[in-house]
C-alpha cells in the first residue's frame, strides 16, 4: 500500500466515520436519557434516504404513511393509558401531541411537495417527515416497560429493528437509491482529491455535535436531559418528566440520524435495510465511548470508519467481520474500565 | 403430583410423540421435524439465559457452525455424517470456549452485546469463505444413516431428532437437580452470592456456555442433515433473536419451555405464512417479519414470564419425600478452643483520597463470638469486605488458621472454613429452602457434569440433601423444607441464609448486620440460635450496628470509627469507655 492509497483510504474513512459518528452520538444520547439501546437510528438514517430519493423523484415517501399509522397506533395507546388513570383532562394534549401534531407535519409535507420545491426545501422535508417515527415509536414500544432492565429494552430494541426492516421494504420497496450530490465542488489537499461532498459530511458532524454540546451545556431543556441521564427518579422529584425528556432526546437523535441518512445517500446506495450495518457500526463507535461519552463516540465511530476503509480495502468480504470481531475487544476494555456495582437481574 | 404422575404423563407425551408419524401429514411431520431441531437451541438458551442470566443473541451462529462443519466434511469431502457430527460438536464447543474466556467476565449488557458482535462476525463469515459456496451455500448433503438405513425422509429422521430432544430434557432435569445445576441456578443471584459459596462463578459460566453452544451444534448438525442443503440466510442475527425468542416465550428458565417455545414460534410463523397473504397480498414477506416482530414486543411487554410457569401454576404440585437419613459429608478438622483462628494485622484499605480502613488489626479466637462495631461510616462494612475477599486490602495481612489469605479470590476463602452471610439478604427466592442450604454444600461436594447429568453420584445427593435437613432443623426451619425462600418473612430469610453458611461445615462463621431489619422477637430467636452455636464450639464474627443485640451476645468487641480501631475489648469495658460514647453519642456534653 503506498501512502497515496492510504491517505485516500484514510479520507474515505474520515467521511464514512464522520457519518457514523452522526447516529453514535443520536445512540449516547438515547442510552443515556432513557438506557434504551437503540439500534433502529441505522434504518432511521436509511429511511431519511430514501425519503428524500423518493421526494427527488417527485413521489410521495411511504415515509407519510408510515408516520400516520404510528400516529394513530400512538395516540389509540396513549388515550387508553390516560383514560385508564383517569387523567381526562389531560386527553386534548395527547391528542395534539400525538395525533394532530404529527398528521400536521405530514400534510404540510404533501402540500410542499405539489409546489416542485428546490434541493433544500426537499431536505428540510425529509427530515421532518422522518422525526416524528422515533418519538412514537418510544411511545408505543418503550414506554410501557420504561422501567425494564437495560437487557430487556436491548431486546426489545432488537426486536424493533427487525420489523422496521420489514416496514421498510414494505413502504420503500427492494429498490437502492443513491441521490443526487449536494455539491460538485471539490478541493486538491495535499495531492489528494477531496470530493466537497466529503467535506460536507465532516463539517455536517462537527457542526452537529458542536451544536448539541452547546445545547447541553448552554440550555435549560439540555440541562433537564442531563439531570435525566443520571438519575430519573432524583430528576422527577425536580418536576422533570422523563418521558417527555426520552421524547426530546428522540427527536434530536432522529435529527442526527437523518442528517447522516442524506449525507451517506450521495455516496453509498442505501437500501431498505442497509440501516442495520450503519445502527450496528455507529453503535460500535458508541461502546468505545463507554455508550455515555460524545466525544468517546465521535472518536470511536471516525475509528470504525477508517478500519472499515482499510479492511474492505484488504479484503472487502471479510470487512463487516473485522469490524465486528473488533468490538470484542473493545467490550472487554470498557467492561474493564466501568466500575459498576453488581447488577441484579431481574428474577 | 407424584413422581408417579410425572413419570405416566412423560411417558403419555413419549407415546403421542412416537405414533405422531402415523398419524399425522408428511407436512406435519416436517413441520414437528423443525420445531424438534429449533427446540435443542432454545433448550440451550433456556440454560443460559434464563438459568444462568446470560441473554445470548448468538446462538444461530453456533448452529451454523456445526452446519457447515457437517456440512464440509460430508458433502465436500464425502466422508460419514457421523463424522461430520463429531466434527461439528467438537469446532463448536471449542470456538465457545475460547469465545466464553473471553467475553464470559464481561458485565451485565455488555455481555450481550458481545453475543451480537461475535454472532454477526460469525454469521458474515458463512457468506464470505471461499471453500463453503459463499451465499450460494452447500447443496446435496447426505442424509444421516443409521447402520444400512439412511434417513432419507421426514417421517425417518423424525425418531432421531425427537429421540435426541427427549434425551437431551431429561439429562437436562438431571443436570438442573444435581449439584452443578444448583451452582448455576444460583448465578442469577450475582457473583458475590455465588463465590461466597465457594464456587467458582466463572467456570460454571462457561460451563453453561458451552452446554448450550453443545445443544446448538446438534441442532445444527440434525438441521444440515434434514434439509440437505445449508445457505448463511437460517444462522444470521434475525435467527438468533428468534431462538431468544423461543426460550422467553416458552418461559425462560424452563427446559420444557424451550420445546413449548419452539413449537408456538414455528407454528404461529407458518400460520403467518398462511394467512397473511389473504390480508395484504404481494407483501406478506415483509408483513411476515412485522407481524413478528410487534408478536414479540408485544410479548415482552406483557407476559415476560413466558407460557409454562403460567401454567405450571396451575398444575397441581409435585409432592415430595423428606430426605431419608444418609451417611453425613466429610467434615473439616475444626481448631481447638481458644486456638488464634482469624489474625488481622495493619489491614488498611482506600477509595481514592478516602482512607476506608486505616491500620486495624486484631485477633479472633477459636469458640468466641467477637463483634466489629461502630458508627455508620466507621468503615465496618468495607472490614468485612476485605475478610471475605469481597475487596482486597491495599496494606497489611490477613491470616486464617495459619494460613494468608490477604490476596485470596472469594471463592477459595470460602473453601478455607470462612462461611458468611449478606446485609442484604442475598438467597434464591426461587429454589426452595431445602436447595437455598445445599447451595452450601457445594465445596464439601464433587458431582461433576456427567455424573450430575446421568444421576451416577446418587449417594453424595443424598447425603448433601440431609445434611441441608439438618442444618435447616438446627436452626429451627426444618418443617417446610420444601417452601420457596422468597415466601419467608425477613427474619426467617437471615435465619436460612445461616444455615446455609452452616451447611459449608465453616471454622469461622461471619455475620453481616444480621439484625439490621429484624423485629424484637426475631431479634430475640436470631441471638438464641447464635448462642447455641457457640455452644457447638462455632467461632463467630459479627458485624453489627444494634448495640443491645451485640452487648448481651457477644463475647469481645472491636470498635472501627473513621476507619480506625478505636478500642477493643469485653462489652462491660466498651460500654462505660468514654471514647465510644463519644463516637456514638457525639461526646458527652
Amino acid at each position: 500500500m503506498t501512502s497515496d492509497i492510504a491517505a485516500i483510504l484514510g479520507i474515505d474513512g474520515i467521511a464514512t466515520g464522520a457519518v457514523y459518528a452522526l447516529v453514535a452520538i443520536g445512540t449516547v444520547l438515547i442510552f443515556t436519557v432513557t438506557r434504551v439501546i437503540f439500534i433502529p437510528f441505522g434504518d432511521i438514517a436509511a429511511f431519511t434516504a430514501l425519503t428524500l430519493a423518493a421526494l427527488d423523484a417527485k413521489r410521495f415517501p411511504g415515509t407519510g404513511a408510515l408516520v400516520v399509522i404510528l400516529a394513530c397506533l400512538a395516540t389509540l395507546i396513549e388515550i387508553l393509558s390516560l383514560l385508564r388513570a383517569g387523567e381526562f383532562r389531560l386527553l386534548p394534549r395527547a391528542l395534539a401531541f400525538y395525533l394532530v401534531l404529527p398528521l400536521a407535519v405530514v400534510g404540510a409535507a404533501w402540500l410542499t411537495m405539489r409546489l416542485d420545491p428546490p434541493l433544500a426545501v426537499r431536505l428540510v422535508l425529509a427530515l421532518m417527515l422522518i422525526m416524528p417515527i422515533s418519538p412514537l415509536l418510544d411511545r408505543i414500544v418503550f414506554r410501557p416497560i420504561a422501567d425494564g432492565t437495560v437487557l430487556l429494552l436491548l431486546t426489545v430494541s432488537v426486536a424493533l429493528h427487525f420489523a422496521l426492516v420489514g416496514l421498510g421494504l414494505l413502504f420503500f420497496g427492494p429498490e437502492g437509491v443513491r441521490t443526487e450530490p449536494l455539491t460538485s465542488l471539490s478541493t486538491e489537499f495535499a495531492g489528494v482529491l477531496i470530493s466537497g461532498q466529503t467535506m460536507l459530511i465532516v463539517i455536517a458532524a462537527l457542526v452537529f455535535s458542536g451544536l448539541l454540546y452547546l445545547f447541553f451545556d448552554y440550555t435549560l431543556v439540555g440541562k433537564s436531559l442531563r439531570a435525566t441521564a443520571v438519575n430519573r427518579t432524583g430528576s422527577r422529584l425536580m418536576g422533570i418528566r422523563p418521558a417527555r425528556a426520552g421524547t426530546i432526546a428522540y427527536l434530536l437523535g432522529s435529527l442526527m440520524a437523518g442528517v447522516s441518512g442524506i449525507l451517506i445517500a450521495p455516496v453509498n446506495t442505501v437500501f431498505y435495510d442497509s440501516g442495520f450495518l450503519i445502527g450496528l457500526k455507529a453503535f460500535v463507535g458508541a461502546i468505545v465511548g463507554g455508550m455515555t461519552s460524545y466525544p468517546g463516540a465521535v472518536i470511536g465511530a471516525v475509528g470504525v470508519g477508517i478500519l472499515e476503509s482499510f479492511a474492505s480495502f484488504e479484503s472487502s468480504a471479510l470487512k463487516d467481520v473485522i469490524v465486528f470481531s473488533l468490538l470484542i475487544p473493545i467490550l472487554i476494555w470498557r467492561s474493564l474500565a466501568s466500575l459498576h456495582s453488581e447488577e441484579e437481574i431481574e428474577e | 403430583m407424584t413422581r408417579f404422575q410425572i413419570q405416566l404423563a412423560a411417558l403419555a407425551a413419549v407415546v403421542c410423540l412416537a405414533a405422531a408419524p402415523f398419524v399425522l401429514s408428511p407436512f406435519s411431520i416436517t413441520l414437528m421435524n423443525y420445531i424438534g431441531i429449533y427446540s435443542l437451541v432454545a433448550i440451550g438458551l433456556a440454560l443460559l439465559t434464563g438459568v444462568g442470566g446470560i441473554v445470548s443473541f448468538g446462538q444461530a451462529a453456533f448452529v451454523g457452525v456445526a452446519a457447515y462443519a457437517t456440512a464440509w466434511v460430508s458433502a465436500l469431502n464425502g466422508q460419514s455424517p457421523w463424522l461430520g457430527l463429531l466434527f461439528g460438536v467438537v469446532l463448536t464447543c471449542g470456538v465457545a470456549t475460547i469465545l466464553g474466556v473471553v467475553t464470559l467476565r464481561l458485565q451485565g449488557h455488555f455481555l450481550s452485546l458481545s453475543t451480537v458482535a461475535w454472532g454477526l462476525a460469525i454469521g458474515f463469515l458463512f457468506g464470505n469463505v471461499e471453500g463453503l459456496g459463499r451465499f450460494n451455500g452447500i447443496a446435496s448433503i447426505p442424509p444421516i444413516s443409521l447402520g444400512p438405513y439412511a434417513l432419507v425422509t421426514s417421517s425417518q429422521i423424525y425418531f432421531l431428532i425427537w429421540g435426541i430432544v427427549a434425551a437431551v430434557l431429561v439429562l437436562g432435569y438431571n443436570l438442573l437437580d444435581s449439584r452443578l445445576g444448583r451452582a448455576m441456578r444460583a448465578l442469577r443471584g450475582g457473583n458475590t452470592l455465588v463465590e461466597s459459596l465457594g464456587i467458582n462463578a466463572f467456570r460454571i459460566k462457561l460451563a453453561t456456555f458451552v452446554i448450550a453452544a453443545f445443544l446448538a451444534s446438534l441442532s445444527g448438525w440434525l438441521y444440515a442433515h434434514l434439509s440437505r442443503f445449508i445457505s448463511p440466510g437460517p444462522f444470521d442475527a434475525g435467527m438468533g433473536i428468534e431462538y431468544l425468542m423461543m426460550s422467553m416465550v416458552g418461559g425462560a428458565g424452563s427446559l420444557l419451555g424451550g420445546v413449548v417455545g419452539a413449537a408456538i414460534v414455528t407454528l404461529l410463523k407458518n400460520s403467518v405464512q398462511d394467512y397473511l397473504p389473504l390480508i395484504a397480498k404481494g407483501a406478506s414477506g415483509q408483513l411476515e417479519i412485522v407481524a413478528f416482530s410487534a408478536l414479540f414486543i408485544l410479548f415482552l411487554q406483557w407476559a415476560r414470564q413466558g407460557i409454562v410457569p403460567f401454567v405450571a401454576r396451575y398444575l397441581p404440585k409435585a409432592k415430595r419425600e423428606r430426605p431419608q437419613p444418609a451417611p453425613p459429608l466429610p467434615r473439616r478438622s475444626q481448631p481447638k478452643p481458644g486456638e488464634l483462628l482469624l489474625k488481622v494485622d495493619g489491614a488498611e484499605r482506600r477509595f481514592g483520597g478516602l482512607i476506608a480502613v486505616n491500620n486495624v488489626s486484631f485477633d479472633v479466637r477459636s469458640g468466641e463470638i467477637l463483634a466489629v462495631i461502630g458508627p455508620n461510616g466507621a468503615g465496618k462494612s468495607t472490614m468485612f469486605n476485605c475478610l471475605t475477599g469481597a475487596l482486597r486490602v491495599n496494606k497489611g495481612d490477613i491470616v486464617f488458621a495459619g494460613r494468608p489469605i490477604t490476596r485470596d479470590p472469594q471463592a477459595r476463602i470460602a473453601k478455607a472454613g470462612i462461611a458468611r452471610t449478606f446485609q442484604h439478604v442475598k438467597l434464591r427466592p426461587r429454589m426452595s429452602l431445602l436447595e437455598n442450604v445445599m447451595l452450601g454444600t457445594y465445596a464439601r461436594t464433587r458431582t461433576g457434569l456427567f455424573a450430575g447429568a446421568f444421576r451416577l453420584n446418587q449417594r453424595e445427593e443424598a447425603s448433601a440433601r440431609h445434611e441441608a435437613l439438618m442444618q435447616l432443623e438446627r436452626v429451627g426451619l426444618g418443617d417446610k423444607p420444601f417452601e420457596l425462600a422468597g415466601n419467608l418473612p425477613l427474619g426467617n430469610q437471615r435465619i436460612l441464609e445461616i444455615a446455609r453458611a452452616l451447611a459449608a461445615d465453616p471454622a469461622l462463621l461471619v455475620l453481616d448486620e444480621p439484625a439490621a431489619g429484624l423485629r424484637r422477637q426475631e431479634k430475640l430467636r436470631l441471638a438464641e440460635l447464635l448462642r447455641s452455636l457457640r455452644a457447638d464450639h462455632l467461632t463467630i464474627l459479627i458485624v453489627e450496628h444494634d448495640m443491645e443485640f451485640v452487648m448481651s451476645l457477644v463475647d469481645r468487641i472491636v470498635v472501627l470509627d473513621f476507619g480506625s480501631k478505636l478500642c477493643e475489648g469485653p462489652p462491660s469495658a466498651i460500654r462505660s469507655d468514654e471514647r465510644v460514647q463519644e463516637a456514638y453519642l457525639g461526646g458527652v456534653a
